[in-house]
């Protein structure tokens, strides 16, 4: 009986062992697949949130990039080479996308774009400027991004939180007159960042005051006490720093108290789905959003593609990652070649022809010729407000 | 004055929706001494079992009131078959196994019921639809006290005297009773314990499906996450009360919801956990059992 069980033990294990040899065998011949297309690929890296509640963000860059790489390669593609998409999806959490940068640049990725969300991207940047690779984000506006310095592989097509917090500012004071202001922010790194700008900015000018600055758990079951705050704050308007599930909540409850208390946020909501959520209540929101570039001939044809390819609009950062990944391409074509410094020299130096206008990008990474606008819920839409 | 009114009744509220979940951890850990980190899910099913629901009675034509009781209802059938097959599922295999692994079990369910949610439905925020009506003689005091929160009060204190005088007077709640004080004792007197264990799991199941119906109409808005954060919290709440203690979960979701109101109406909301969570360190400092638990002796 003993013995019997010794050998099917035995075999058992033999069993396993073949396994892995198998496993193994199978995963050489998948790498020297992997390094043999290498040679003929140019690889393009999607980055960003593909699932999770973020989605909505990071779904219409993976979009944008197909449908550049699509008209690229029926071309003939870039230098005689394909363009390859490499999606790799980091749910805008930093803790993931520092998984994901390295997944990347393991599979050999040449140039990058992404990611979407600003704490997922500075977690995942130091992994690329050590294997000097370019990135290029359609939609982190934290400022400290370009503005520091470190990171000069880092490059983006949408202007910074510095200037949508300014303009926030200047729209409360100037056009809405409004004299005392709260400020609320969700403690991220996003929210957070807008929110301090608009208070130093707020300090700065001498016609307005910040009478509450808090920042708010986001996912909590309720804000009520933060409006109820807000409402004994005496602010006439709120500019909120963060993204739209907080807002939604947030402007629900003051309405619902019978608060007429203006909203001032930024692009983090200036999303289809905060009006969706918020229903009603979004009316009259304010938001600062990329400047509306839908008289552009090249956003117009781009969105068609969307439209008959995906069957539906964009969302939102589309235009910002088909103008990164139409840079991005262009950079190489004029490098001549993927190495790190001459595409990075073509993208300060070449301007190219988007969807977002004719846009070139300087020292810092920042790009040349793209800003923000004011917009505001009317009758369920965002509308640009003059 | 009316700022200090508003702060508790806020709190209040908040910890009304916290004490609904609360009942089902310290039901659950009364009767098997397992954590059921599973709950949270529960309540999150539970909202968008109503949202469903209230979109298709709507589409049919139901009135207002019969939306809210058919879809209230619906969620809390609902949830309890949830409830009462996560127990057969995954913790009853396991009840003479260690007590590591139906805790680790229970975590597996939690992670599987979010993502079978995100997968099932969407991963998007969805608007909830006001479900409680505005009534005419709150409009004056909508400042201070909203509709939402009138009924949200008024159904969890509903709820507990129901809960109360279930284990109190009725023989289900006796058997409970004999259940949570020694398992094997219950079961040489004739009590089934099994059964007694998934009418545990059915009313916790159910109390949290009526928290989530009410949190997310009162919010507005759900997503497959929400059972997340309301769970952490109400668990919270559970331990600070004293975990097996049912009195002492609904005090300590109160005090949890006023802490966290007034932390955030007094201090800062910068600083909302940080009271929340200090308030439990310190109160397991001096009462390790929490406010209301009771030292349990080793049984020899």
């Amino acid at each position: 009986m003993k013995c019997s069980f010794s050998k099917q033990l035995i075999s058992l294990a033999l069993v396993i062992l073949c396994g892995f040899f198998l496993i193994s065998c199978g995963e050489s011949e998948k790498t020297s697949d992997a390094s043999h297309k290498s040679a003929e690929t140019i690889k393009l890296g999607v980055a960003g949130a593909h699932s999770g509640d973020l989605a909505s963000y990071g779904v219409p860059s993976v979009r944008a990039a197909e449908l550049v790489v699509r008209d690229i390669n029926a071309k003939g593609g870039i230098l005689g080479r394909k363009v390859e998409l490499l999606i790799e999806d980091d749910v805008c959490k930093p803790e993931i996308a520092t998984n994901t940068a390295t997944k990347l640049v393991t599979e050999g990725v040449d140039i990058v774009l992404g990611h979407i969300c600003s704490g997922a991207t500075k977690a995942a940047l130091g992994i690329y400027k050590d294997s000097k690779i370019i990135i290029m984000s359609p939609s982190c506006t934290n400022p400290a991004l370009t503005q520091s310095g470190d990171y000069p592989n880092f490059f983006r097509t949408i202007a910074s939180d510095d200037t949508q917090a300014s303009l926030e500012v200047d729209f409360a004071i100037d056009v809405l007159k409004v004299r005392k202001i709260a400020v609320l922010h969700d403690k991220g790194d996003y929210g957070k960042g807008l929110a301090e700008f608009a208070k130093k900015y707020l300090e700065a000018s001498d016609k307005a005051e910040v009478v509450l600055y808090e920042g708010v758990t986001p996912g909590a079951v309720d804000y009520s006490a933060v409006v109820q705050k807000t409402k004994y704050s005496g602010a006439e308007a709120v500019i909120f720093g963060g993204y739209h599930p907080e807002a939604s909540k947030i402007i629900s409850q003051m309405r619902k108290k019978g608060m007429e208390t203006v909203f001032i946020s930024d692009d983090g909501v200036k999303d289809n789905t905060f009006i969706k959520v918020a229903g009603e209540y979004a009316e009259g929101v304010y938001a600062t959003g990329p400047i509306d570039t839908s008289n552009n001939p090249m956003a117009i044809a781009a969105i068609e593609a969307h439209k008959n390819t995906y069957g539906s609009e964009p969302g939102a950062f589309f235009l910002n990652a088909y103008s990164a990944s139409l840079c991005l391409l262009n950079a190489i074509q004029k490098a001549g070649s993927t190495d790190y410094d001459a595409v990075s020299k073509a993208l300060r130096t070449e301007y190219v022809d988007t969807p977002l206008g004719k846009i070139s990008f300087d020292e810092r990474g920042d790009a040349i010729g793209v800003g923000f606008c004011m917009y505001q819920v009317q009758n369920g839409v965002y509308v640009e407000v003059k | 004055m009316e700022y200090f009114l508003e702060l508790i009744l806020g709190g209040l509220t908040r910890g009304s929706i916290y004490a609904l979940i609360a009942l089902g951890y310290t039901m659950v850990y009364g009767i098997i001494e397992l954590i059921n980190f599973a709950h949270g899910e529960i309540y999150m099913i539970g909202a968008f079992t109503a949202l469903i629901f209230t979109s298709v009675l709507t589409l049919l034509g139901f009135n207002e009131i019969a939306v809210i009781v058919l879809a209230s209802l619906a969620a809390v059938i609902y949830s309890s078959a949830y409830g009462y097959t996560v127990e057969k599922i995954a913790y009853k295999p396991l009840r003479h196994a260690s007590r590591l692994s139906p805790l680790i079990g229970a975590i597996g369910m939690s992670i599987f019921l979010q993502n079978y949610v995100l997968l099932a439905q969407t991963s998007d925020f969805l608007p909830f639809p006001n479900l409680i009506p505005e009534f005419e003689f709150i409009k004056p005091y909508r400042h201070i006290i909203s509709s939402a929160e009138i009924v949200i009060l008024i159904t969890t204190s509903t709820a507990m005297i129901l809960l109360t005088f279930l284990i109190k007077f009725t023989r289900t709640g006796k058997a409970m009773r004999a259940t949570a004080q020694d398992r094997n004792m219950a079961m040489l007197v004739g009590v089934n314990v099994n059964r007694v264990i998934s009418i545990t799991f059915v009313i916790g199941s159910a109390l949290a499906a009526l928290g989530g119906v009410l949190i997310a109409s009162h919010v507005g808005q759900i997503n497959f996450y929400i059972g997340f954060v309301a769970g952490i919290k109400a668990f919270t709440a559970a331990v600070l009360g004293g975990i097996g203690s049912i009195p002492g979960a609904v005090l300590g979701a109160l005090v949890l919801g006023l802490t966290e109101s007034f932390a955030t109406g007094y201090v800062s909301s910068d600083y909302e956990d940080v009271f929340a969570f200090g308030l439990l360190v310190l109160i397991l400092i001096f009462k390790p059992a929490g406010i209301l638990g009771r030292v349990r002796h080793q049984k020899i």
